[in-house]
């Protein structure tokens, strides 16, 4: 086993000791925070997919975690009104079951991704990352001005959607779901970077040319890896709306793309473990300096500036060291 | 004489005054070595980078296998079997070296579009990917970050690369740069059989290495072809002493 293995390994340990020290002494609220740590985190591990092993700095993946939530809001919110989506040409109605909402939240980002993406994978560097960006933000001001959905207030669920053979509303219930969703998304990232698509997928964000002259597209690469990444951040959305009873515009703000990208820096571009590392880190402090200062993002933004600066790998990348070579 | 297969056609292309390409027809056949030379700035990487695809050209042609390629992109030229090696190395700096062998032979099998098996542990790929290593004599550093390869070791991996696609042609920018006598001999001894194999467009400023392979040699200056023939045919021609060999033999 690598180094960075065992660091992924100890994480893995503490991640689940901490929620049960929280659940056998009875502390909901700490349970509640290890939860999102966890949906933070998959949605981390859907952009570090375009970010980390496909160079691409999106900066619109709100668009993506938006969409999830608003599908898990749109659904759920008919069903608890008994009012169908629509009734004609075909009978679409709500649904509060988990499996159909997370279907629909990551067949409705892929399709987002795909649009998205084959616009602005033809642009490169500062580019890509403002149309990225501007897709978000035409989202975002969408929704503020969607009365149908809450508009700029967003929208409340009163009970947490189902899942077969679990009782949701047991915070101890819905983390497990959580972290298994979460386990299940890193276990796949982990065999695509290992796969053919994951090395030229590398390959092309190292050197694009070479790539081109293997007989590899690489724009083909981007868009399937960006249509990958936005479905599992669009998974994240669809949970993230679960775990808050809430959705509201400001899940599709670029606020929301900026902090999905800090948790992924602050982690580790490209290291499986980062977006955790990083999502953890992320809700520490703000659970800790949000306490002692309302400025606490300042402290937050001298940390990712020291990490920018001085620690490139991230939290997985200074103590793993370097990266090594896959098998 | 059997038909070139692959063939430029009056390529021209400009960079505002600058003619880097005038008119440039030639041609590559089955089975040969054919060397292009020319001082620095005389438009080689230029040419080459048209013919495989990176750079469009103003004016002119370029046919691969009896098919014209102009409007195709590099992507598409490489599957056809055009295999190319950069002067300025275009590596994944971060792979092994194995690794870039590896997306080499991927690149040639196809199947990239796979997200579940580890493309290191695939038997085929490896086995071509050793095998064109060894080619080049790097059997022994497959396991090394290719950013701590030498300058001229970059270069040898470049050809194995090349060599995974198993090309119908092979369009080679100087891959002898940075070589020194003893690699620069070795890349020369192999070349020489590889021609059976996919006829070489060989750009290469060693002008040993040259005279040795070439089968024919095309001299470039100023964007223009000015003389192509056998290596006693060139060095015979005056206008090729006057404006290129008279200088490297000054030097
Ligand atoms: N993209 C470009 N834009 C403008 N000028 C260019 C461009 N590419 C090449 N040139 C110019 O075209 C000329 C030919 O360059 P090229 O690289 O083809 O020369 P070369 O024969 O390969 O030289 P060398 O032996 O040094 O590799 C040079 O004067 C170069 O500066
Ligand atoms: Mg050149």
């Amino acid at each position: 086993m690598t180094r960075e293995s065992y660091i992924n390994a100890g994480l893995t340990f503490l991640l689940v000791l901490v929620p049960f020290w929280a659940w056998s002494t009875g502390q909901a609220y700490i349970l509640t925070l290890c939860t999102k740590v966890a949906i933070l985190a998959l949605a981390g591990v859907g952009l570090n997919i375009a970010l980390g092993l496909g160079g691409l700095v999106s900066f619109g993946h709100a668009a993506f975690f938006g969409i999830g939530g608003y599908a898990m809001g749109i659904l759920a919110s008919h069903a608890q009104t008994f009012d169908p989506i629509m009734d004609w040409p075909i009978l679409i109605e709500g649904t509060k079951s988990m499996p159909v909402i997370w279907l629909v939240a990551v067949v409705a980002s892929s399709l987002a991704a795909l649009l998205i993406g084959a616009l602005s994978l033809r642009t490169s560097g500062v580019y890509f990352i403002m149309i990225t960006l501007a897709f978000g933000q035409m989202l975002y001001y969408f929704t503020i001005g969607w009365p149908a959905y809450g508009g700029e207030d967003g929208l409340s669920i009163y009970v947490r959607n189902s899942f077969p053979g679990l009782n949701t509303l047991v915070p101890v219930q819905f983390l497990i779901l959580s972290y298994v969703v979460l386990g299940l998304a890193l276990l796949f990232s982990a065999r695509l970077a290992r796969a053919p698509f994951g090395l030229a997928l590398t390959a092309a964000r190292q050197n694009a040319d070479r790539v081109e002259t293997v007989g590899i597209a690489p724009y083909r690469l981007r868009l399937v890896a960006f249509v990958i990444s936005g479905s599992i951040t669009g998974l994240a959305g669809a949970l993230f709306a679960d775990l808050n009873r809430f959705i509201s515009p400001t899940m599709f703000s670029w606020h929301t793309s900026g902090e999905i990208m800090i948790f992924v820096i602050l982690g580790g571009v490209g290291r499986l473990y980062g977006p955790v590392a990083g999502a953890a880190l992320f809700i520490l402090l703000e659970h800790l300096l949000g306490g002692v200062s309302e400025y606490w993002k300042i402290f937050l933004g001298a940390l990712l500036l020291a990490v920018v600066l001085f620690a490139r790998g991230g939290l997985i990348g200074t103590l793993a060291g370097r990266e090594v070579a896959h098998g | 004489m059997a038909e070139p297969l692959l063939q430029t056609r009056g390529i021209t292309k400009s960079f505002g005054a600058l003619t880097a390409s005038d008119a440039i027809s030639l041609d590559l056949r089955p089975g040969e070595i054919h060397a292009l030379i020319g001082p620095n700035g005389a438009g080689k990487s230029t040419l080459i980078k048209q013919i495989a695809g990176n750079m469009k050209p103003d004016s002119g042609t370029v046919h691969f296998l009896g098919q014209d390629v102009t409007a195709l992109d590099t992507v598409a030229r490489a599957r056809l079997g055009l295999g190319r090696t950069f002067q300025i190395s275009a590596l994944a700096m971060d792979f092994t070296v194995l690794q870039n062998a590896v997306l080499g032979a991927l690149g040639a099998r196809g199947g990239v579009m796979r997200f579940f098996r580890p493309v290191m542990k695939d038997r085929a790929l490896l086995e071509r990917a050793h095998e064109a290593l060894e080619c080049v004599g790097l059997q022994d550093h497959a396991a090394m970050r290719t950013a701590e390869l030498s300058h001229g070791q970059r270069r040898q991996l470049e050809v194995a690369v090349a060599l995974t696609l198993k090309p119908k042609a092979f369009l080679m920018d100087e891959p002898m740069a940075g070589l020194g006598a003893g690699g620069s001999k070795r890349l020369t001894g192999f070349l020489d059989g590889l021609r059976a194999e996919a006829p070489i467009l060989l750009v290469e400023h060693d002008m040993d290495a040259v005279f040795a392979l070439a089968d024919r040699i095309s001299v470039l200056v100023y964007g223009q072809v000015i003389a192509t023939g056998t290596a006693d045919e060139i060095r015979a021609n005056p206008d090729v002493r006057r404006a290129y060999l008279g200088e490297e033999d000054a030097a």
